[in-house]
């Protein structure tokens, strides 16, 4: 493998119904950077059935170019059409990066194409970076043991170098409007082969809550808040903020809260404006899921937790005490702002 | 039907402790297990044979210890387990894991594939459908239910706003969540058989029909270049105060930052 050959950082859009996921956006924005670092440029690779109408986005979120592969054998997600075409898009454009989100789509379809390829895939990671020796490999940086320690992954010999990044980590850049790129469509014709399995049904979940991910103000509550009704504090003090509610794993093990409110390594990753941490101990798991959050305020009644040695604000108390008031102060903050 | 299940033998990761003063982690004392999501496969292909008479092989790729969760699975109702281990298959990363696997899958009679979807110390989830990829076959990941009709599967795969319901002819692959079931426990009978009785066979380098550049070190593409405990941020103030104050203490806070 002649791996000078292999040129440019691609990014696999995810889009499902038409609607190109938020890790994709982040993706663009990360890939403008190391793509900066390569002196190269950043493609976008986009699946799926009539999307031509989404380009004009992903040029806006920092595209150079489109590579497009549509057709109705791509409409809905399944593991093997995705393979084929994502399969086909490396042979002949040879990348020498592409990366994906870390998501229910991303995780199947790249393992897949990485034995595909035989090229080397990292899961998950969190930080990406060129190295500075020459060689402009990519370091990607990944949490392993549950997150308690990280590590950073080369795949020196094998192009294209792929990953997974997990949702929430990068940073979007500000979209240009009305920016435009080449779209290059490419005809793939994707044999009947392909279609090996059968979806029957599609299911939504039905959800109105906020995603914790797209919140700015997040009122997180861990085994230390003693009971699932004193989840109802922190949902007071959440609506009095304009926030949204979050947990630490232990209350989702413990079956007091859903699974897709839970923060930390085997949760989601979030960096909102605001969290508050009550009754959260801060295991390194929980910590690796939100530290990178603006403004981190900790209530636990152990001062040794370690939680406080992330938080900017740390109060050792009792935490269902406090929340009450707190939430009454900021209701009268809240309405004199109204008045 | 034959169904292999494939596990893995993990330190229970919840218990893995950092030294303080060295920032290393601390494995002694920690506690293998058979890794969660594996657990759950395994139970569901132990439904599977209490409904049709399914016969369930159990697979683990590993040093020889690994033979501790092969024996737990068999005394939890697998009918035969098999331990793929060699010093030649030591370093491998996900690709020359699940090349090694797929060979010794290919020794063996198989209509399903049940994997984890992953593992808790490495949490790639790649393994399941690469080795789906190098025996040619399709996979499923991520699955909350499996039914079987015929020679044909399917399964509830999850996604994060949505499930499909899929269908698919055996053979085939299924990467199962945790979410899938609850294992059962060991029987008292099956623990005798399991430690006293059962044989758990050996597949080795030379019992495989693979390239030696496709396994182990020299098999993996990735390489770790180093490994770090994380650097936590500093630590901010740390105040002792009763509700009200802590309260105001707060609202203090927030209007400095400019949140409220």
């Amino acid at each position: 493998m002649d791996i000078q050959e292999y040129k440019g950082v691609y990014i696999f859009i995810q889009q499902v119904d038409n609607k190109i996921a938020n890790v994709s956006f982040e993706l663009l924005g990360k890939a403008k950077e190391l793509a900066k670092d390569m002196e190269t440029e950043v493609t976008a690779v986009l699946f799926g059935y009539n999307v031509s109408g989404l380009c004009d986005e992903l040029a806006s979120y920092g595209a150079d170019k489109i590579i497009m592969v549509d057709d109705k054998a791509l409409e809905t997600y399944s593991t093997e059409p995705y393979a084929y075409s994502m399969y086909n898009v490396i042979k002949k454009y040879k990348p020498a990066v592409v990366l994906y989100g870390a998501t229910a789509i991303g995780r199947d379809l790249a393992p897949r194409v990485s034995a595909r390829v035989k090229t080397g895939l990292t899961a998950d990671c969190t930080k990406l970076e060129v190295a500075t020796d020459g060689t402009k490999n990519l370091m990607m940086t990944r949490p392993a043991f549950g997150g308690n320690i990280m590590a950073t992954i080369l795949c020196p010999e094998h192009r294209p170098q792929m990953a997974t990044v997990r949702p929430g980590v990068m940073q979007k850049v500000k979209p240009v409007d009305g920016a435009k790129v080449p779209v290059d469509k490419y005809d793939l014709e994707i044999p009947a082969e392909c279609k090996n399995v059968e979806i029957v049904d599609v299911i939504k979940k039905v959800s109105t809550k906020m995603d914790i991910q797209d919140a700015k103000i997040l009122v997180s509550g861990g085994r230390g808040m003693g009971c699932p009704e004193n989840f109802k504090l922190l949902k007071d003090l959440a609506d009095a903020l304009g926030g949204t509610i979050s947990s630490s794993r232990a209350c989702v093990d413990a079956g007091w809260v859903e699974k897709d409110i839970q923060v930390g390594q085997t949760g989601k990753t979030v960096r909102p404006n605001l969290y508050i941490a009550c009754g959260i101990s801060g295991a390194i798991q929980h910590l690796a899921g939100m530290e990178e959050s603006d403004v981190i305020i900790a209530i636990n009644k152990d001062e040794n937790a370690p939680i406080f040695e992330v938080a900017d604000y740390g109060i050792v108390g009792d935490v269902t005490k406090i929340i009450p008031i707190f939430t009454e102060e900021i209701k009268k903050v809240m309405a004199a702002k109204n008045a | 039907m034959n169904i292999v299940v494939c596990i893995k033998q993990v330190p229970n990761t919840n218990e893995v402790k950092l030294d303080p003063v060295k920032g290393t982690l601390i494995r002694e004392g920690v506690p293998s297990i058979i890794n969660p999501d594996d657990k759950a496969g395994l139970e569901a292909a132990l439904r599977l044979k209490d409904s049709t008479g399914a016969h369930v092989t159990v697979l683990s790729m590993g040093p020889p210890q690994a033979d501790a969760v092969l024996r737990e699975a068999l005394a939890m109702g697998a009918d035969e387990a098999i331990l793929v281990t060699d010093r030649a298959f030591g370093g491998a990363d996900t690709l020359a894991t699940s090349t090694t696997i797929a060979a010794a899958i290919k020794t063996l009679k198989f209509d399903m594939i049940i994997t984890g979807r992953q593992a808790i110390d490495g949490d790639t989830a790649q393994v399941g459908p690469q080795i789906a990829e190098h025996l040619g076959i399709p996979n499923i990941s991520y699955a909350e239910d499996i039914k079987v009709e015929g020679d044909c599967v399917t399964v509830k795969r999850q996604y994060e706003d949505r499930y499909h319901i899929i269908k698919v002819k055996m053979p085939c692959l299924i990467t199962a969540l945790s979410e899938l079931n609850e294992p059962r426990y060991m029987t008292p009978g099956g623990i005798f058989d399991a430690y006293r009785n059962a044989e758990v066979k050996v597949i080795t380098r030379k019992d495989l029909d693979i390239d030696d550049s496709s396994i182990g070190l020299k098999g993996s593409p990735t390489r770790v270049c180093k490994t770090f405990t994380k650097s936590l941020k500093a630590a901010g103030q740390l105040v002792n105060l009763d509700p009200q104050e802590s309260a105001d203490y707060m609202l203090e806070k927030l209007k400095e930052k400019f949140i409220i």
